[in-house]
C-alpha cells in the first residue's frame, strides 16, 4: 500500500502530511503516557511494534498474480488502542522509506494516514462493535479490517490524486481498488488468523501485563467454548 | 491439550490460505501491487512525472530482498525476546501467589 516516492502531486502530499501529523503527535504522547503508567507493558509494546515490523516486511503472493504485504497494525490497535499504532506504524514506514526505498518521504503522510491511522481505527472500531461476539472472532475481524481498510484508503488517496480523464473519480477508484483491495483480501485473512494466534499467546503468557488493557486483558470463560 | 489443538488448526489454516494463493495464481513472476499502482498512475496520467527521488535506494533486487529479510528478522528477534522474557516472568511468578507485580524486576 505504499505510494511510491514522488507519486503524489505536491499539494496532495502536503495535504495528507498535515492530516496525519496530529495523529502521530497524539500517538507519541499516548505511548509516553503508557510507558509511564504501565512500565510492565513496555514488553508488549515492543511485541506490537515488532509484529508490524515482521508483517509489513513479508511480501506474499495473492490470487491476483501480484504480491502485497500485511500491515500488522491491527493487533496493537486492539491491545493498546489505535493512537499507539500511529507512532509505531510511522516508525516502520520511515524505516522502509529511508532504508528500503519502499514508500517515500513525500508520500509518508499519505502512507501514515492509511496504515497507521485509518487502518488501526477501522479495525479497532469493528473489534469494539463485536464486543458481544467471542473474543477470537472480534480479534480476527478487527485485525483483518485494519489490514483491508489500509489498502482501501490507499486506493482512495490515489483516485483522488489521479481521477480518470473519462470516468472520473469513480472509475479511477474502481481501478485502484482492483489493484489493492482484491489482492489484499486473502492477506487480510492470513493476518487475521495470525492476530488471533498472537492474542491467544499473549493471553496465556502475559496475563498480568495485559491486565487493565481492555477486553484482551480480561479472563473470558466464554472464549474457550468457541472454535475460531 | 485443546488449547494446543486450536493453535495448530489456526497455523494450518494460515499456511493453507498462503499456499492456496500460490495454487490459484500459479507461480508466475509476482509484481508488487505498489508497482502496479505506479503503472496505473502512468496509464491514467501519461504526463505525470514523479517530482521527488529516493535519497537512497538499494543497488539491486538482491540487496532489497536482503533488507526486507533484515526487517523481518529484527521484528522476529524482538518478538522472540519478548516471549522469552514473558515465559521467564511467568515461571518466576508461578511458585508465589499469582498477580504479584510488586517484586517485578526491571527488564530492558
Amino acid at each position: 500500500m505504499h505510494i511510491a516516492e514522488g507519486f503524489l502531486p505536491p499539494l496532495h502530499a502536503a495535504g495528507w502530511t498535515v492530516v496525519a501529523a496530529p495523529f502521530v503527535v497524539h500517538g507519541a504522547r499516548e505511548v509516553r503516557r503508557l510507558v509511564r503508567e504501565r512500565p510492565d507493558a513496555r514488553l508488549l509494546l515492543g511485541a506490537a511494534g515488532a509484529f508490524t515490523f515482521v508483517l509489513s516486511a513479508l511480501k506474499l503472493p495473492s490470487v491476483t498474480g501480484s504480491s502485497s504485504h500485511p500491515t500488522g497494525t491491527g493487533v496493537g490497535a486492539i491491545v493498546f488502542r489505535p493512537p499507539v499504532m500511529a507512532l509505531l506504524g510511522t516508525v516502520v514506514l520511515l524505516f522502509q522509506a529511508l532504508l528500503l526505498a519502499h514508500g517515500g518521504l513525500t508520500t509518508l503522510g499519505a502512507n501514515v494516514f492509511s496504515m497507521a491511522v485509518l487502518g488501526p481505527w477501522a479495525g479497532y472500531g469493528c473489534y469494539r462493535l463485536l464486543r458481544r461476539a467471542p473474543l477470537a472472532v472480534a480479534v480476527f475481524v478487527g485485525v483483518a479490517v485494519a489490514d483491508l481498510a489500509t489498502y482501501v484508503t490507499t486506493a482512495f488517496q490515489l483516485a483522488l490524486a489521479f481521477p480518470d480523464p473519462t470516468s472520473g473519480l469513480v472509475g479511477s477508484l474502481a481501478r485502484f481498488l482492483g489493484i489493492f483491495a482484491v489482492t489484499q483480501v486473502p492477506l487480510a485473512v492470513v493476518e487475521g488468523i495470525l492476530g488471533v494466534l498472537l492474542v491467544r499467546a499473549l493471553r496465556s503468557w502475559a496475563g498480568p501485563e495485559l491486565a487493565g488493557l481492555g477486553r484482551v486483558g480480561e479472563p473470558d470463560v466464554r472464549e474457550e467454548t468457541v472454535d475460531a | 491439550m485443546r488449547e494446543h489443538r486450536t493453535t495448530l488448526v489456526l497455523v494450518v489454516l494460515a499456511v493453507a490460505v498462503v499456499l492456496g494463493c500460490f495454487l490459484v495464481a500459479g507461480n508466475v513472476g509476482y509484481g508488487g501491487t505498489d508497482g502496479a499502482a505506479t503503472d496505473a498512475i502512468t496509464a491514467t496520467d501519461p504526463g505525470y512525472q514523479p517530482w521527488f527521488e529516493h535519497l537512497w535506494a538499494p543497488e539491486s533486487k538482491e540487496i532489497e530482498s536482503a533488507l526486507f529479510a533484515l526487517q523481518a528478522a529484527l521484528g522476529g528477534a524482538v518478538i522472540g525476546f519478548v516471549f522469552g522474557t514473558l515465559r521467564e516472568r511467568r515461571r518466576r511468578r508461578a511458585p508465589r501467589t499469582g498477580g504479584d507485580r510488586g517484586h517485578e524486576e526491571v527488564h530492558g
